[in-house]
């Protein structure tokens, strides 16, 4: 059934059905939102199951992870938006004004922007495609979900699972490959919300363009990881090893590759080496809490890059073909022009660079592109501040990996190479919705309205110059106080 | 050259030299001081451009500039600071922020109808918000940019700052460049150019377009206060405005009244013949005269309809009963022509905009509260404004913008510093409380998996209002049962108690 779905020609069928029920406004009011996001709500808890099953089946996910990086992540952040809908909703009355529109009723409304498309990755591939969805459905839009076709499982358990819960005439998911998705993207949507590789990101952005599309882009790069000044090395190795192979490797905020000094170095490495001890064991590729790479083709992209880097692997190396494994792997030795520091790695090897000075760093990350997480891992305040003002990145976290995007309360997205736009709570809302500025203007003071209109004379002018500045430190421009 | 430029201006910004907001500001305050000290000439290069009035540039293009300047200056410090965000119970002894910071190098390409405010009002967001800007003035409007040429590099920074002049082939080369935001301001056709230029590198954009943007009036309506209002926006600069009332939409019956109100506004606004009012425009070119002329083929003006093609001069021009199908009706009309079509109520009114793409801009005169809410509540557009024209573009504090084919970000106030900002969220903890993050680390357990997800659970995660209220509550109901049995043991213990 789902495969029928994806041909062509039905693509068309679906967008127009999901656009003519926008219109006719039924996805608007808030109880409609409320019921479709307590859909999704028992879609997640009921098919806990069904869904890690197939995350196992696709990316031999631990249970764990899935749980945690998947699974409860999408609840928190149906949980929050449920709960926060009607504030979200609201029309934002707190506004300065001036004298000229004292009497005026001046707000902004949120507004649904029509169908949009989102489009989902393959390393979570259920997170990154239902929190867009949440905001998407939050916002109060109609939505058409293109699932990763790498995770076939996932995929399919979503195209099976979608029509089932939310209202079938407002979300649609179409499923296919790379000539499907082009496809898809000739026709017209009110937002394309994309996660994903830059490459691709290039294509949607030429495919929005002729439509005036607004995109969203959460991309990737490569996240610098600083290990500087007075630390505590234990805690900090602890917390590297988490961020970087959970989902071995595999997440775009992963530490990509760790900056520090020789001592440094020299003390991070044994503590590395017992971490991983305690967390997997003497052999990873037996520890049921180890992943396993995604496809055949980037078990090989990670193997070349390792087989081409000119580093020495001090830590794991191993690796097996045919469950696509490769041990936690660290490298010392590693210059820029290294063949692991060309693109994000995305798997669990981790290159150290070692740096003479902060400077130095902070140097070399600013000669790359902006990526889309920063980490510092240090005990003094200086050195966070001076890596945090002289850098920028999509987010930052000091003294942790990850973490920092499972706040709902912060933008989830990049800057430059790494993305445009942000989600996650209400910043998702805020992506989907359309701020629209209302000024409701009073019949009366129209005399005040007579100082603008024609034969224009300097003594109008003067007046209605003053009716309307800004003046400095008063409340809202009100000049007769 | 253009590359050299833009060039420049990255190797600046990347010295840090745009940051510091002291200087910022000090550019901000140079502006101003450009605007004030040039506004003779400022007004005299928008007469020979579009025979702008010399109150008109004050009015519509000076004050609105010199608003977002004080604004900027005023609260940078405040905008520019790190924004804390709400903490849960597990970041509680985190610093959980959002700091807004500069994008890099931007390039504000500006238009020919309000060249000043379109191309300046952009820039003083980007400087505010801490960018290097390459600034594109519209060649339509060549004395505007001849002067904007002249005059910015005295006033700020010339490396940070330049100015760019030129035409299609100028804008082309400069599109070829990489920049970290394009904030451009025109047509759709040539905003779909701009995305697909910045689509290569990857770059965000700011698009405010047009459209058009339609003018409902309701029946038992003040007609007199509404025509005159709409009879403003609708001519001032020649109707060149992107957010002028493009069309108006009435019942039958009002239509003619509607033009009456028109006709006796026209005449209070210009006299009986507005081509020898010093306050009415004319069309900027003869491209666009001759543009605007066509749309008028085949149909008899209910006012106006006169011309003068040597002077660039088209009357105030109202036409009745216009088919939706006319030309009239398919393009954004930017001129001084103003069809009237007819529907039968407000539900065809609203249907008939649906129809259509979204605006930049809305209008509806109703003295009716239930008539605004439903044009509000089932239409979309960038902005709207009630009873009035225009006016939502002068309040700062409102975002400005388009949806749809009318554009896409928005601007003005605050808003222009946070669409030239990259909002990071940044999450400092501490290496304390390890303890708390035992249960994340692998080998996993029931036990760990159990304990992380309770943890991670809102509103454990989430401090929201509810479970404050039930904390507090909880709290001063166990204190309250805590008093209450303290005074039940004290009282069995026979002590006397004199407060009883």
């Amino acid at each position: 059934l789902y495969i029928a779905i994806g041909k062509m020609a039905s693509q068309s069928e679906v967008i127009d059905r999901l656009r003519a029920t926008f219109r006719s406004g039924v996805t608007f009011p808030e109880p409609f939102r409320m019921t479709q996001l307590q859909n999704l709500l028992s879609l997640v808890e009921e098919n806990e199951q069904l869904i890690q099953d197939a995350l196992h089946k696709d990316l031999h996910k631990p249970k764990f992870e899935s749980v945690l990086s998947e699974i409860q992540i999408t609840l928190n952040d149906l949980y929050f938006a449920m709960e926060n809908l009607r504030t979200w909703m609201q029309p934002e009355y707190n506004i300065g004004k001036n004298l000229a529109t004292r009497m005026d009723d001046c707000f902004i409304r949120r507004e649904p922007l029509g169908v949009v498309l989102i489009i989902g990755a393959w390393n979570y591939p259920l997170h990154l495609i239902l929190l867009p969805l949440v905001a998407a459905i939050a916002a109060g839009n109609c939505a058409i979900l293109k699932p990763s076709e790498i995770c076939q499982a996932t995929e399919q358990l979503l195209a099976e699972l979608i029509p089932k819960y939310l209202s079938q005439d407002c979300y649609a998911v179409l499923c296919g490959g790379a000539e499907d998705t082009k496809s898809l993207l000739k026709n017209k949507f009110d937002h394309i919300f994309y996660t994903g590789s830059q490459v691709v990101a290039r294509s949607i952005l030429l495919a929005a363009a002729p439509h005036l599309t607004p995109v969203t882009l959460e991309l990737g790069g490569k996240s610098p990881c600083f290990i500087y000044g007075h630390i505590d090395i234990h805690k900090a190795a602890k917390r590297l090893c988490w961020s970087k192979f959970f989902n071995t490797g595999q997440s775009c905020v992963a530490p990509d590759y760790v900056l520090c000094t020789t001592q440094t170095r020299d003390a991070l490495l044994p503590a590395l080496r017992e971490t991983l001890r305690t967390f997997y064991g003497p052999d990873p590729g037996a520890s049921l809490d180890m992943g396993r790479i995604v496809t055949p083709r980037h078990w090989r992209r990670l193997m070349d890059m390792l087989e081409k880097s000119k580093g020495k692997v001090v830590i794991g190396g191993e690796s097996r073909e045919e469950d696509r494994y490769i041990a936690p792997t660290v490298l010392v030795d590693v210059q820029e022009s290294d063949a692991l520091m060309q693109e994000e790695i995305f798997g669990p090897i981790l290159p150290i660079l070692t740096i003479e000075s902060l400077e130095e760093g902070i140097d070399y990350i600013n000669r790359q592109e902006k990526p889309l997480a920063l980490y510092v891992f240090s005990d003094e305040t200086s050195v966070v501040t001076t890596v945090l003002n002289n850098t920028s990145s999509g987010g930052f976290c000091g003294n942790d990996g990850i973490v920092h995007m499972a706040l709902p309360g912060l933008p989830f997205g990049g800057v430059g190479a790494s993305g445009m736009g942000s989600y996650h709570g209400r910043w998702g809302f805020e992506t989907f919705s359309h701020r629209r500025g209302c000024m409701n203007r009073s019949w009366l003071l129209e005399r005040v309205n007579v100082l603008r209109y024609p034969p224009y004379s300097d003594y109008n002018l003067g007046w209605l110059r003053w009716a309307t500045t800004f003046k400095k430190n008063s409340w809202g421009g009100c000049s007769v106080m | 050259m253009e590359m050299q430029v833009v060039q420049r201006a990255r190797e600046n910004f990347l010295a840090g030299r745009s940051r510091p907001l002291e200087f910022r500001v000090q550019q901000l305050k140079s502006l101003q001081r450009m605007i004030t000290d040039r506004q003779g000439e400022i007004a005299t290069a928008l007469k020979q451009d579009i025979n702008r009035s010399q109150y008109d540039t004050p009015l519509l293009e000076l004050i609105g500039l010199e608003n977002e300047i004080s604004l900027a200056v005023s609260k940078l410090a405040q905008w520019a600071a790190p924004r804390p965000v709400e903490k849960s119970l597990l970041t509680i002894s985190d610093q959980v922020y959002i700091q807004p910071e500069p994008l890099g190098v931007v390039l504000i390409i500006g238009a020919w109808n309000y060249p000043w405010a379109l191309t300046l009002q952009p820039l003083v967001g980007a400087i505010a918000a801490g960018n290097a800007a390459v600034v594109k003035p519209s060649e339509l409007s060549e004395y505007s940019a001849s002067l904007l040429k002249a005059l910015l590099p005295r006033y700020l920074d010339q490396e940070l700052y330049p100015v760019v002049c030129g035409g299609v082939s100028e804008t082309q080369e400069l599109l070829r460049q990489r920049f970290d935001h394009i904030f451009y301001t025109g047509n759709s056709t040539v905003g779909k150019v701009v995305m697909e230029a910045a689509a290569r590198h990857l770059t965000p954009v700011t698009l405010e377009l047009g459209g058009k943007s339609p003018c409902y009036i309701d029946k038992d309506v003040d007609l007199r206060v509404a025509c005159r209002r709409i009879t403003w926006g609708k001519f001032v600069n020649c109707g060149q405005t992107c957010i002028a009332p493009d069309y108006i939409l009435c019942e039958p019956s009002l239509q003619n009244r509607v033009v009456e109100g028109i006709r006796q506004t026209l005449l209070e606004f210009y006299g009986p013949d507005p081509k020898s009012s010093p306050d009415y425009g004319r069309i900027i070119n003869q491209r666009h005269f001759n543009r605007v002329m066509a749309l008028l083929d085949g149909y008899t003006a209910a006012l106006g309809g006169q011309s003068d093609s040597s002077q660039r001069y088209i009357a105030p021009t109202v036409v009745k009963d216009v088919p939706p199908h006319a030309r009239l009706m398919q393009e954004e009309i930017f001129g001084p022509l103003l069809p009237i079509v007819t529907v039968s109520d407000i539900d065809d009114a609203i249907h008939f905009i649906n129809e259509r793409e979204k605006p930049l801009a809305l209008y509806v005169f109703s003295s009716i509260k239930k008539v605004i809410k439903r044009m509000l509540a089932e239409t979309t557009s960038g902005g709207v404004t009630v009873n009035d024209v225009m006016m939502h573009y002068t309040l700062n504090s409102l975002p400005f913008g388009g949806v749809g084919q009318s554009g896409t970000g928005r601007y003005h106030g605050k808003h222009s510093f946070d669409q030239f900002s990259h909002h990071r969220a940044c999450l400092v903890k501490s290496l304390g409380m390890e303890r708390v993050n035992m249960p994340r680390y692998p080998p996993q357990n029931h036990q760990k998996a159990r304990r992380v997800r309770l943890a991670m659970r809102t509103p454990l995660v989430d401090f929201s209002k509810g479970t404050y209220i039930w904390a507090v509550t909880a709290s001063i109901v166990a204190l309250g049962l805590l008093v209450a049995l303290t005074v039940i043991l004290i009282l069995a213990a026979g002590v006397s108690c004199t407060c009883w």
